[in-house]
């Protein structure tokens, strides 16, 4: 019983913390129906900023709650910059290309943040009275928890007053609820845009900020954070507010607790119960269902078939590819094995995303289960090759329609949070469960057998894996199951009234892209002689997510253009300039609001207006 | 006060408003009349500006507005009513009626709550009952006073007597006379013509979006080949 107390207060002062992140997470995406991922880098900024302004200041409480509260100023300006430069363009984008833009505006702060405070964790002196103890029920409790506890509550308050007494809080709940009709009844969405997103920003930095005494500025905030407000703002409710604040208390005594009871899975079961709520609710505790936006019909991704010069071109780079090894050295290889891969990854996360129309933030999660599989039985049990490259697909899709069977009747951001989840609990999986998995450190030596170990033959391997998967996936979309598939994401009512079974059709559309996925991994596992915990992490996932993104979603060859380019260009950053990132965030940004049909898209669409002139 | 001309307007591939053509006068009220997906929404959107018309004019006080945001407009004197409603449904009357809220223009008597309030008495009587737990025509009365807490010069109202009660038509139709009396000008879009014509000056009849008879109501009673041809029910 001694311990329950004090774990208490500390899940309380963490759900604090989270409610501060996930608030302005969940006011934004209210109005402005975007799922920002940038989030977690505001609150980044709000510790490095944070740690820049107290660190100058004298250190009393007076000039540390002034010091905070500039912090959350600074952030929610630097918000507004990054709506006015980047969001306002991608407000009529899909949802996906509004995503991918915010994940630019990620990948463009960590790289400028690196840039101006070092890659070194920089904690902050704490001066005594930060560091003092209060005595509560016969127990000492550090004092700042219990000022982070009081601060949650405080803050609800406090927007609970903006919301329902003021009006702009009032233009804010309407907007939430039907934006359209405030913008005709005189209403400028641009302005309110703006100045929500300012508050989320400022609630995002005063939470980095205020985090700083119990923790540090480091470069691995962003995500971290957003993958913890993600899953508060999905158990929650998306745009609701009470709903953030209960699940921030949820899932932060479900941390405290977790820690002492059960250290090794603690990632797990938060996401376990985020899964077991989303089962029974689908809309989280507090959500409501999303109203379809309006306009959204209009931009449904349709597949065409590509005109015959284009089925000439690929067959012309198909015929170089495989010649590729004798006019290519050992290093290209390897690039051009990692593009086989990325073929892979692309085009079986295409098959879900563009005619599933399931949306997944978690793709890597089958790709690391594949290469884990093959590892795991190399390493385990002495199994060669073939045998693994076989049991990577059947692993992955086996794990596929298990994880399915509970999502593919969730709809829209719900379903592709969850997804994001599942990759979250396979990572934490992998990188926890050391004995078997060798943690971070990874399993090593997973080699190929000598007659396929040359560079050479590694990347024909890939290369007939990869271009056979990805004709069989087209050959599914023009079967008679392909056609079902896309009538069920038009829509599901529809589909249903004439018979099909929409939850199974997604479910063997998940089960597909998962295997062929998983497929990847492995090869990708005998390219590299290793299979690591980063496989699964989130940036892996967006990369997919980039490359079909790049392709663009309406045309099947969409996702093998992007998954090149992709290749290419982060190889060439990453050798070229240390600032690889933040390139690779401007030219997504750039691309995405020059060319919101992505860059097959754009070239068909170009394409057909030169012949039609 | 507003002119019409050659407005095309499309749904994605679907060209809907072909040749649109208006015109009203301060202070008149016009009815758009036509059969169920004639096109009578279309065009209030693309006035309003919630659909972008691909071309033509629409002139407002002289200026020409057509493409322009729909805050942009509505601030400029147009108050759109929608045929769905579109109530906020988690916010109060007295919310809902603050969303519309703006400044009176000069020379204009600014709407109040109060004012509304005697308008349309059932509203005064559930200031604070959200928008989603309202009967269909107390919905309807809530959607026009809330534009009209925009003090507009010009009032859009589509199909105000969709689905309502005899009962609510007879007030809604009292209602509109009193804004008419007001010096509002309105256009009306109705597929009720005998609501239409106790409140109507003049009748434009549209089909499949183009303009195919107009005058005034009087000729409109008395054409009965027209009325036969377009507005058979
Ligand atoms: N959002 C939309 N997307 C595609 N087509 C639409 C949309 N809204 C209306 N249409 C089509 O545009 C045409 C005109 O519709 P509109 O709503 O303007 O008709 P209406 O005259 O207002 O009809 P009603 O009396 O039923 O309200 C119809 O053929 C309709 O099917
Ligand atoms: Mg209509």
């Amino acid at each position: 019983m001694d311990s329950v107390l004090p774990q208490l207060l500390t899940g309380l002062a963490t759900a604090s913390s989270l409610f501060l992140v996930a608030s302005g997470l969940t006011i934004i995406f209210g109005v402005t129906r975007i799922v920002n991922f940038s989030h977690g880098s505001l609150t980044m900024l709000g510790a490095y900023i944070g740690w820049s302004i107290l660190t100058r200041l004298p250190r009393d409480p007076a000039w540390f709650a002034l010091g905070i509260l500039l912090t959350a100023l600074a952030t929610a300006l630097i918000g507004v910059l990054i709506e006015r430069v980047v969001l306002r363009r991608v407000y009529r984008a899909p949802e996906l290309f509004q995503l991918l833009a915010t994940f630019g505006v990620v990948l463009i702060v960590q790289d400028a943040t690196l840039w101006l405070w070092g890659a070194v964790e920089l904690p902050l002196p704490r001066p005594r009275w930060l560091r003092g103890f209060v005595e509560v029920a016969g127990g000492r409790f550090p004092f700042y928890d219990l000022v982070l506890i009081a601060i949650g509550p405080v803050v609800l308050g406090l927007l609970w007053l903006v919301m329902n007494r003021t009006r702009w809080g009032t233009l804010v709940r309407a907007a939430t609820l039907d934006r359209e009709m405030v913008a005709a009844l005189g209403v400028d969405q641009r302005r309110l845009f703006t100045s929500v997103f300012a508050l989320g920003a400022g609630l995002a930095g005063l939470g980095g900020a205020l985090s700083l005494p119990n923790a540090s500025a480091n470069l691995g905030i962003d995500l971290s954070v957003i993958t913890d407000a993600f899953v508060v703002v999905v158990v929650g409710g998306l745009g609701s507010l009470p709903g953030a604040f209960v699940a921030s208390l949820l899932i932060g005594i479900l941390q405290a607790f977790g820690i002492v009871l059960v250290p090794k899975i603690t990632l797990v079961l938060v996401f376990l119960v985020m899964a077991v709520v989303l089962v029974f609710r689908p809309n989280g505790l507090m959500g409501r269902p999303q109203a379809e936006a309006r306009e959204a019909a209009l931009a449904a991704p349709v597949v065409r078939a590509a005109p015959p010069a284009l089925r000439w071109l690929g067959a012309v780079a198909l015929v170089l590819a495989v010649l590729a090894p004798f006019g290519a050295g050992d290093y290209y290889l390897t690039v051009l094995t990692d593009a086989c891969v990325a073929i892979l990854f692309a085009t079986s996360l295409h098959f879900m995303m563009g005619p599933g129309g399931m949306a997944s933030f978690g793709h890597a999660a089958w790709f690391g289960i594949g290469a884990y599989a093959a590892g795991l039985l190399l390493h385990w049990a002495g199994a060669p090759m073939p045998l693994g490259l076989l049991a990577a697909p059947v692993a992955a899709g086996i794990v596929a329609a298990l994880f399915g069977w509970f999502v593919v009747r969730l709809s829209g951001v719900y379903l592709s949070m969850l997804t994001l989840a599942f990759a979250q609990i396979a990572w934490a999986v992998s990188f926890q469960w050391v004995e078997v998995t060798g943690g971070d450190n990874g399993l090593l030596g997973v080699w190929p057998p000598d007659w396929a170990r040359s560079p050479r033959v590694t990347y024909w391997i890939a290369l007939a894996l990869s271009v056979g998967v990805a004709l069989l996936l087209r050959r599914a979309l023009y079967a008679p199951y392909g056609y079902a598939l896309r009538a069920a994401r038009d829509s599901a009512a529809r589909a249903q009234s004439i018979g099909l079974d929409v939850a199974r059709l997604r479910l063997v559309a998940l089960v597909i892209a998962g295997a062929a996925c998983g497929l990847g991994g492995a090869i990708f596992s005998y390219g590299k002689g290793g299979v690591f915990p980063t496989y699964i992490s989130i940036p892996h996932s967006v990369e997919a997510l980039l490359m079909v993104l790049l392709g663009g979603l309406q045309t099947v060859a969409g996702p093998i253009v992007g998954a090149l380019v992709y290749t290419g260009l982060a190889d060439l950053l990453v050798r070229s300039t240390d600032l690889w990132r933040l390139v690779l965030g401007a030219v997504i940004v750039l691309l995405v609001t020059a060319f919101p049909e992505g860059i097959a898209g754009a070239a068909r669409r170009l394409w057909l207006r030169g012949r039609e002139a | 006060m507003l002119l019409v001309a050659g407005l095309n307007a499309h749904y994605g591939r679907a060209h809907i408003l072909r040749d649109m053509a208006l015109e009203i006068g301060a202070g008149e009220v016009m009815v758009l009349l036509g059969r169920n997906g004639a096109g009578k929404s279309t065009t209030m959107k693309s006035i309003i500006g919630l659909l972008r018309p691909t071309s033509g004019r629409v002139l407002y006080g002289g200026r020409d507005i057509a493409g322009e945001e729909p805050h942009r407009v509505a601030r400029s004197g147009v108050g759109y009513v929608p045929e769905d409603r579109r109530v906020f449904a988690d916010l109060t009357v007295m919310e809902n009626l603050e969303v519309g809220r703006q400044p009176a223009r000069e020379g204009q008597r600014a709407w109040t709550p109060a004012r509304l309030f005697e308008l349309f008495p059932n509203l005064g009587r559930m200031r604070d009952r959200p928008g989603g737990r309202m009967s269909g025509g107390e919905q309807q009365m809530l959607t026009i006073a809330r534009t009209l807490m925009g003090n507009p010069r010009l009032l859009l109202l589509d199909e105000p007597s969709e689905g309502l009660a005899p009962v609510i038509v007879e007030q809604m139709a009292a209602a509109i006379l009193a804004l008419k009396a007001e010096g509002l000008t309105i256009l009306l879009a109705e597929q009720n013509p005998h609501f239409a014509g106790g409140i109507a000056d003049r009748a434009t009849v549209v089909e499949k979006g183009a303009v195919v008879w107009s005058g005034s109501m009087a000729a409109l009673r008395a054409d009965d080949d027209a009325r036969r041809r377009y507005l058979a029910v």
